[in-house]
């Protein structure tokens, strides 16, 4: 019987009734006495020299309040990049000083270099035109292609960088010479050169953030669109503006969807601040559309060369890449780590290869910052292997089911230490395979593409077993690795004194229903209903000191810290049910919801226990203190290691290229799963994404860095009609052995395992069709595309 | 968007007069319209919204075949067509997201003439007359290339007259982000012969492919196309498909239509 409450049941998310009936409160939807409107004034040009900014026409104005530009931060501090990185040649990374607002230089288009502030929105927008047209902006060449950018050394992005390379990372580089060995021996080498394509977040919600100032305390107040108000804080405060981490209070309402664009600090957030500060009046700013393609964290943008040695059966031996990846014009906060540290260390796939390189050159163009984006990296490696191991698959005539199974690790081998840094704790990655091959009806494929032969389309079947690293992150690992913050998480728990709880998480929901699954697993531990249990999250002033959501980690981290603050609440029970019923701490037991003197009829609830907890009124205080609420902070042992098993089976259209996702099953070991509901929503969503990154999304500039996909006319994001209904299993868990919930993270899985399953499908559909001269086609897989290269 | 004077007339004789003042511009679905203001592309010192007056409004049978009224909504030509001309409903009824087909017109789509844009495929092939302010422009007068048409300045549609053929099909390959027409191929059997309309690919607009009416007037089957070759010099490219690709729609697609007629 499927539970109906508790960890385990399909508990129908609560904040869905205000996100679907337009009552959730978004930044946008807050409106403040006295709010005066900014509006950035952002380059059109990509690469430009500032020669002269004339605001004195747009500050006449009507209605204008304040104008500034990157001279009046000149001297605060920078952005920083969180995760410091080493060269191959033990140099470190170069490091740009990332300005608030431009200066000096623009360098991306949609790059603000300038915010006008007035009584109104459209009075700013006035104002914010003539500054632009007053503004006088060298242009000078774009660097937009990566190779170019890497070779030439005298067109810079930052005039102080000379080729354009932020860091050449070799992961790991003592294994280089083993490697090449490896490779050089291996019966069989396929090669492949692949991109992943750069793709624009497109949160539902655009950015928006407002400041507050208020004069009688010295105090500030942002309300932002971020997944992590504590980290945002800290940036802001320790290194861009020097504000007091104790005078600013950092608040995340209702956030429309981030899908890691908003884990950043954006200048934007800075302005508003330094805008309330001097006006004393609220600030507000809310992006347009097109500033959300333009600024926005992009994601992906990796062009690969990746090598596979193996022998002739299809045992793989050696995996060696080359990787260019975009940052783009400065550097965002986790641009570092996303094409190194999340993305080298997964090479190695849920493989049993024994050789492993990885080299990652960054680099600097005259395009949108790069970032963490759904997955981060880990799609960016799965890419990687799981189409070269297609590749490998048909140029060996293998059946790829039968190469995965060869090659996947086994059971009995964890924990098992991979070449490229991590330790996989457990994982039956045969049991996904099984799964998916069954749930998928493998053996019925042959029928299905007779029948689509009938009707003039083209059937292929893809596979992709996939693993990623999430529940981000072990501190003491990521500490060595480069990383500038701890990432532990953190949770209160208060108990009311009517037996109601309160849960403050550093975890912040965007869309993810943590205030439905963290009661659940609150009310299972206590014993109490879920609807006794509230989530509090996304404010700097009433929850503590934690890390935010991102790499699927708010249950794995955050949920974590969240148990063992109940298991602090439980102990503390105990001694005052010891107190109130006269008995030894040591015999107290706590069972549904009741603690009771072991072997004794005597017991009080847990409601009993928490009034008693708030009116003492005969505690022995020298050794029971009032009060129950309790707080931990779980700083993770390893990261977890969900993993799985995809099938796509596609129809492609051969006289139009267009290419139709038939079907996608999805078997996937995510340890226990709290909410099979949200976890299959999770998986959708994921999976949606990654159809989308391989059919449809495509981010261009064109050679003088216009965005040509500026817009949902030329952005194709993927609908309800580009996908198919998916078949999701979650059944084959291997609890997660390091963390108390024994859960892996579910959140990225779809977008990091679907998108080579997708272009497998496609490129096994041309071949059975006859048309195999075509071994691989970048994504997006568009019908374009596809023709060209059926025609080609 | 910058500030406008906004009137509604009731009667096209107001609506003349309206749209003879300095700036002024006319507003029907607003579908094009508004996000190109909201962009400040476009700051139309007065808006004249066609939409209150009756005699622009709705679906008929009538002189010279199905009369449509320039300011009739989309989704109505869907419902209220479909009786009389189930391809050009169909059409109709294909046009962006229920939301663009309760506002957007057929009028606002014609006087626009985006070279993506399905309709004008409709009304090129189909023959249809434009009736305007001022006079009636046969279909093959109206389309002078990409957003651009015989209208004059204060002049604007009133309705649109469609011959019925007794066969007809439109089939629209989608542009994967606007879905807009990448290419859209309308084709019409009259019993004095089939018209081939093509939209979205060609950089002078919409067109008539007339190889294959030629071929399909003297066999009206997908096979009597089968040894043309579209021309890709004059087609569209950009990144949703080169000109080749967009050549080769054409060709694909008005088989599609041709077996698809009804
Ligand atoms: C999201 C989206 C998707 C769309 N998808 C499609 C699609 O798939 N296929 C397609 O064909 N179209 C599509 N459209 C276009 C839409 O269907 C409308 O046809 C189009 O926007 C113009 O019609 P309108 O009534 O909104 O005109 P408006 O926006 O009001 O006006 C457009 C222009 O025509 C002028 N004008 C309006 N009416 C007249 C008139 N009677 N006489 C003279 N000039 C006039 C206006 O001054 C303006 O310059 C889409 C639009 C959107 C927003």
């Amino acid at each position: 019987m499927p539970k109906d409450t508790g960890i385990g049941a399909s508990t129908k998310r609560r904040e869905d009734i205000r996100f679907l009936t337009g009552k959730g409160v978004y930044t946008d939807d807050l409106s403040l006495f006295g709010q005066a409107h900014a509006v950035m004034v952002r380059s059109t040009v990509a690469h430009g020299r500032i020669v002269s900014i004339d605001t004195s026409e747009a500050a006449g104005m009507p209605g204008v309040l304040a104008v500034f530009t990157g001279e009046d931060f000149k001297e605060v501090g920078g952005n920083p990049a969180g995760w410091f990185i080493k060269s191959r040649n033990g140099e470190p990374m170069r490091e740009p000083k990332r300005p608030v607002l431009a200066h000096g230089k623009v360098r991306h288009v949609g790059d603000a270099y300038a915010c006008v502030v007035a009584e109104t929105y459209a009075q700013a927008k006035d104002a914010a035109q003539v500054l632009a047209d007053a503004a006088v902006i060298e242009e000078l060449p774009a660097i937009i292609d990566m190779k170019a950018a890497a070779a030439d050394a005298s067109n810079r992005v930052h005039d102080e960088i000379p080729d354009n390379i932020c860091f050449d990372w070799g992961w790991i580089e003592d294994n280089r010479a083993a490697v090449d060995a490896a490779m050089k021996a291996a019966p069989h080498v396929v090669t492949l050169e692949l991109t992943n394509n750069r793709l624009v977040p497109n949160a539902m919600e655009p950015r928006a953030s407002i400041g507050e100032y208020f004069p009688g305390t010295g105090d500030y107040k942002l309300t932002t669109t971020s997944q992590n108000p504590h980290l945002t804080r800290l940036l802001i405060c320790a290194f861009v503006m020097g504000i007091p981490e104790n005078k600013l209070q950092v608040v995340a309402p209702d956030v429309g969807g981030g899908f890691g664009s908003k884990i950043y600090h954006y200048g934007e957030e800075a302005v508003v601040l330094a805008a309330a500060r001097k006006l004393g009046r609220p600030v507000r700013w809310t992006a347009e559309r097109t500033e959300s393609f333009l600024s926005d964290a992009h994601g992906r943008d990796h062009v690969t060369k990746i090598e596979l040695g193996c022998t002739k059966e299809g045992d793989i031996l050696a995996i060696r890449t080359e990787t260019l990846a975009n940052v783009g014009a400065y550097l965002s906060n986790f641009s570092t780590a996303t094409p190194t540290f999340l993305h080298g260390t997964l090479m190695a796939g849920p493989y049993k290869v024994p050789h492993v390189y990885v080299n990652v050159k960054t680099i600097f163009t005259n395009t949108a910052p790069v970032d963490a984006y759904r997955g981060a990296g880990r799609p960016e490696a799965t890419y990687s292997i799981e189409r070269v191991i297609d590749k490998m698959c048909r140029e060996l005539n293998l059946d790829p089911f039968e190469v995965r199974r060869r090659n996947l690790l086994t059971p009995d081998q964890f924990p098992y230490t991979t070449p490229v840094g991590l330790v996989y704790d457990t994982g039956n990655y045969q049991a996904t395979l099984d799964k998916a091959i069954e749930l998928g009806d493998v053996a019925g494929f042959e029928a299905r593409r007779a029948e689509s032969a009938k009707r003039g389309k083209l059937r292929g079947m893809g596979l992709s077993t996939w693993i990623e690293a999430c529940g981000i992150a072990p501190s003491h690992l990521v500490g060595v690795l480069g990383s500038r913050v701890g990432l532990y998480d953190a949770a209160t728990v208060r108990v009311n004194a009517t037996g109601t709880i309160s849960v403050m998480t550093g975890a912040h929901s965007h869309g993810q229903g943590h205030e439905t699954v963290f009661p659940q697993i609150v009310a299972e531990k206590l014993g109490i209903p879920e609807s006794s249990v509230e989530i509090v999250h996304g404010d700097t002033a009433k929850i503590p000191f934690g890390m935010g959501s991102y790499g699927s980690r708010s249950l794995a981290v955050a949920g974590s810290a969240m148990d063992r603050a109940i298991d602090k609440i439980i102990a503390k029970g105990k001694k005052i049910a010891a107190h109130m019923l006269e008995a030894a701490e040591g015999d107290i037991t706590f069972a549904d919801g009741k603690f009771s003197v072991a072997g004794t009829d005597k017991a009080k609830s847990f409601g009993e226990i928490a009034f008693s907890a708030y009116v003492p009124h005969n505690y022995p205080l020298e050794t029971l203190e009032p009060g129950l609420e309790e707080t931990a902070f779980y700083d993770p042992g390893n990261f977890t290691y969900p993993a799985g098993a995809y099938i796509c089976e596609v129809e492609v259209d051969p006289d139009t290229g267009k290419v139709d996702v038939v079907s996608f099953t999805a078997a996937d070991d995510f340890g226990n799963v709290m909410n099979p509901m949200i976890v299959e929503g999770q998986v959708h969503g994921g999976v949606g994404q990654g159809i989308g990154q391989a059919l449809c999304e495509n981010t261009s500039y064109d050679e003088n860095g216009q965005l040509l996909t500026g817009s949902f006319m030329d952005y194709a994001m993927p609908r309800a009609d580009d996908v198919p209904f998916y078949t999701v299993d979650h059944s084959c868990a291997t609890p997660c052995t390091h963390n108390p919930l024994g859960v892996k993270g579910c959140g990225e899985a779809g977008a990091i395992g679907s998108p080579p399953a997708v272009v497998n499908a496609v490129i096994d559909a041309l071949h059975r069709g006859g048309i195999t001269h075509v071994t691989h086609i970048d994504m997006p897989v568009s019908p374009n595309r596809v023709w060209q290269a059926i025609n080609g | 968007m910058h500030n406008f004077e906004f009137v509604k007339p009731s009667t096209i004789a107001d609506a003349i007069k309206a749209l003879s003042a300095e700036g002024a511009q006319p507003l029907s679905g607003g579908q094009t319209l508004l996000p190109t203001m909201k962009q400040r592309l476009a700051a139309p010192d007065v808006l004249v919204s066609l939409t209150g007056i009756s005699e622009m409004q709705g679906v008929c049978m009538g002189d010279g075949g199905l009369h449509i009224g320039a300011a009739t909504p989309h989704a109505v030509v869907a419902r209220d067509a479909a009786r009389h001309y189930p391809a050009l409903a169909a059409l109709a009824g294909g046009i962006g997201d229920p939301a663009v087909r309760n506002r957007g017109t057929i009028g606002g789509s014609i006087a626009n003439n985006d070279p993506a844009a399905c309709y004008p495929s409709a009304v090129l092939a189909s023959g249809a007359t434009v009736v305007t302010s001022q006079r009636r422009i046969a279909a093959d007068d109206y389309f002078q290339g990409m957003f651009t048409t015989a209208l004059e300045e204060g002049e604007f549609v009133t309705e649109v007259v469609f011959p019925i053929p007794e066969r007809a099909a439109y089939v629209k390959f989608n542009q994967p982000a606007s879905r807009f027409a990448l290419t859209g191929v309308f084709v019409a059997k009259f019993a004095d012969g089939v018209r081939v309309a093509v939209t979205g690919a060609s950089n002078n607009g919409v067109f008539r492919w007339t190889e294959a009416e030629d071929a399909l007037s003297a066999d009206f089957s997908a096979g009597a196309i089968a040894g043309l070759t579209v021309a890709a010099d004059d087609m569209i490219s950009d990144l949703h498909g080169s000109a080749a690709y967009r050549a080769n729609l054409v060709k694909v697609l008005t088989g599609r239509a041709v077996t698809a007629a009804r």
